[in-house]
């Protein structure tokens, strides 16, 4: 089972976010479940939401205390929320920031063994950019794709235009894409980087 | 066809297969979703004939549905915990007058404190309200209990309330096969009425009845419900039959043939339960699983085979009677008198708190020992507890509870989990 744990602000589309990757994950032909973290739903207030993923029927409903991956929509609940409990050793983080993992001061979680794991992506940016809107759920998926491999792009993106219709979606999956593409060449840096 | 969807909106869509010809509801979270879906469908035109027909509260949505099915319609609401107790007047009325209306309940916390989470206090509240009241474990079961729902109901005249936990379920994004519009008018035929307001043939629904006649017309009730209990298996046969999938029944076992520890449990919370028990097995630990689907009649006779053979019964309860412990327990206890089967209450899960694997199976290798107790409270913070029962010894006007504990709790909002 591969357990992802998405963390965000009410308003960032964090819920959704769950949704489009279990949705993407079904679609790639495995059994899904998302659900949210219930009650905190509020404008700004930090809202969790989980997505598990695996090959056979998933019966349990407990929250996600050891995630294998953690997406970040928001970089200012680093030094809020306990975002990485539970995070296996090897667990992927991508976290939307134009920022790098040390300049964030997170240098801890990224080191020779897991920095392929361990990506940023300017998902608002890329948000702003595409749709002219600052929601970076969508385009986290697509950077989550090329991080993990979990989901394809081309299921996210079946996601995105099954949820989402006109330019939002046009937007959206354009957003996704470049994310993708970001997140692939900077892992491929790192790739031949810890070779030479 | 297999579809990723919210549970919500799988009900919505399979309550609108059903063709309910009234559909009257008042949002409260967390049923909200699955009427906006039945709304929207009714809008579009894709569920007609249909009279959506919106309310003030939900005291008028049920006798609403009272008029509508005494008057020959088929009818439906959705509710949850504070809007339950406040239709609870009606909630009788529909039962003791044997009009076929369906609910879904999408189980949720009753305040105060107030609290949106779930868990099954809102159930456990009308459970001698005279309703058929079914459990569902995962989404697709929530689904396909709404159709066999109507089918009880119409051929019972009694009400059945379809409960889901709420968040858990209602807002849960998972793949349910939603039934064809062929398939549900196979299984269901259009609703024929036992009694009708009809101009005519006029009679008049809901005399007063003293004290000659009112306990026969309640045994009568009962009657009913046992009828249920051979219905319902019945129907829900006939379901796998038509739809080629298993859903509803009495009570389900899983890998309990064997087992000396059965949990007992009701709703989503079963499938967590059975990934402990996997694990449990796989140390050698001789524990199994009943869920028990229907709720209401409670199916004794089914209950005390299906764990008769064990040597105690872990019954994992989200909600509490103060002053008496569990609820579900002292059903279990009496399907099982005279059996050397010891029941323990296990109160777990209340205002939405995760019943976890870890603490599952903390409680199941401590029943497995022997040292559980009769009564217990999953994951209780007993220290938290203390403070409060200290503050109260210590001055008169120790404050209000609720507000003491959230002090010394700090905020919450920061948790993961």
């Amino acid at each position: 089972m591969f357990q992802v744990r998405i963390h965000g602000r009410g308003g960032q589309g964090v819920v959704t976010a769950a949704e489009l990757l279990s949705v993407a994950a079904f679609k790639d032909g495995h059994y899904a479940q998302a659900f949210p973290s219930f009650g905190s739903e509020r404008t700004g207030a930090p809202v969790v939401a989980f997505c598990r993923i695996d090959a056979a029927p998933i019966r349990s409903r407990e929250p996600i205390v050891a995630p294998d991956a953690l997406l970040v929509q928001d970089a200012t609940l680093l030094h809020q929320v306990d975002l990485f409990s539970g995070l296996r050793p090897e667990g992927y983080v991508l976290i939307n920031s134009s920022s790098s993992f040390e300049e964030l001061g997170l240098s801890d979680l990224v080191g020779p063994d897991v920095s392929r794991h361990r990506l940023t992506v300017p998902a608002t940016e890329l948000a702003l950019a595409h749709t002219g809107r600052p929601v970076p759920n969508a385009v986290l998926l697509g950077g989550f794709a090329a991080l993990s491999g979990a989901v394809s792009l081309d299921s996210v993106e079946l996601a995105i235009r099954e949820r989402f219709s006109g330019p939002v979606a046009d937007g959206n999956v354009a957003a996704a894409g470049e994310a993708y593409r970001f997140v692939a060449r900077h892992r491929g840096e790192l790739v031949s980087a810890s070779t030479d | 066809m297999l579809r990723q969807i919210e549970g919500s909106r799988a009900v919505a869509e399979t309550v609108a297969l059903c063709r309910p010809e009234v559909v009257c509801a008042y949002p409260i979270s967390p049923q909200t979703h699955i009427i906006e879906g039945i709304g929207v469908l009714v809008k579009s035109g894709a569920l007609a004939p249909c009279e959506f027909i919106n309310v003030e509260s939900e005291f008028a949505a049920m006798s609403v549905c009272i008029g509508a099915s005494a008057a020959g319609a088929r009818a439906y609401t959705a509710t949850a915990s504070q809007g339950l107790l406040f239709m609870i007047e009606a909630v009788y009325n529909a039962s003791g007058l044997g009009l076929p209306i369906v609910m879904t309940l999408a189980n949720r916390a009753i305040g105060a404190p107030i609290n949106i989470w779930n868990d099954h206090s809102d159930a456990m509240a009308v459970r001698d309200a005279g309703w058929i009241m079914l459990f569902a474990e995962t989404n697709q079961e929530a689904a396909d209990l709404h159709v066999q729902a109507f089918r009880l109901a119409e051929e019972l005249s009694m009400p059945v309330m379809v409960c889901m936990d709420g968040f858990i379920l209602t807002h849960a994004v998972e793949a349910v096969e939603v039934a064809t519009q062929e398939q549900v008018d196979v299984f269901l035929p259009p609703y024929e009425p036992r009694q009708v307001l009809d101009p005519l043939e006029p009679v008049s629904i809901g005399a007063m009845v003293g004290p000659e006649a009112f306990e026969e017309v309640r045994y009568l009730a009962h009657v009913k419900q046992l009828q249920a209990l051979d219905l319902i298996p019945e129907i829900a046969a006939e379901f796998a039959g038509t739809f080629g999938r298993r859903a509803g029944g009495l009570l389900s076992t899983y890998r309990s043939e064997d087992a000396e520890t059965i949990v007992v449990a009701l709703g989503s919370v079963l499938g967590t339960i059975k990934d402990t028990v996997d694990d449990l097995r796989e140390r050698g630990r001789r524990v199994g699983v009943v869920g028990i689907g229907s709720f209401r009649p409670f199916p004794a006779a089914a209950v005390r085979a299906a764990v008769g053979g064990a040597r105690r019964v872990v019954v994992i309860e989200k909600a509490l009677a103060p002053g008496a412990g569990g609820i579900v327990a002292q059903d279990v206890a009496m399907a099982t008198a005279g059996l050397p089967v010891r029941t323990h209450a296990v109160v777990a899960g209340l205002g939405g708190r995760p019943i976890t694997k870890s603490s599952l199976t903390d409680l199941l290798e401590a029943a497995g020992t022997g040292t559980l107790e009769d009564l217990t409270f999953l994951d209780l913070d007993r220290d938290l507890v203390q403070r409060e029962l200290a503050r109260m010894a210590q001055r008169r006007r120790s404050g209000p509870t609720a507000e003491n504990i959230l002090h010394d709790v700090g905020i919450v909002s920061a948790r993961v989990t």
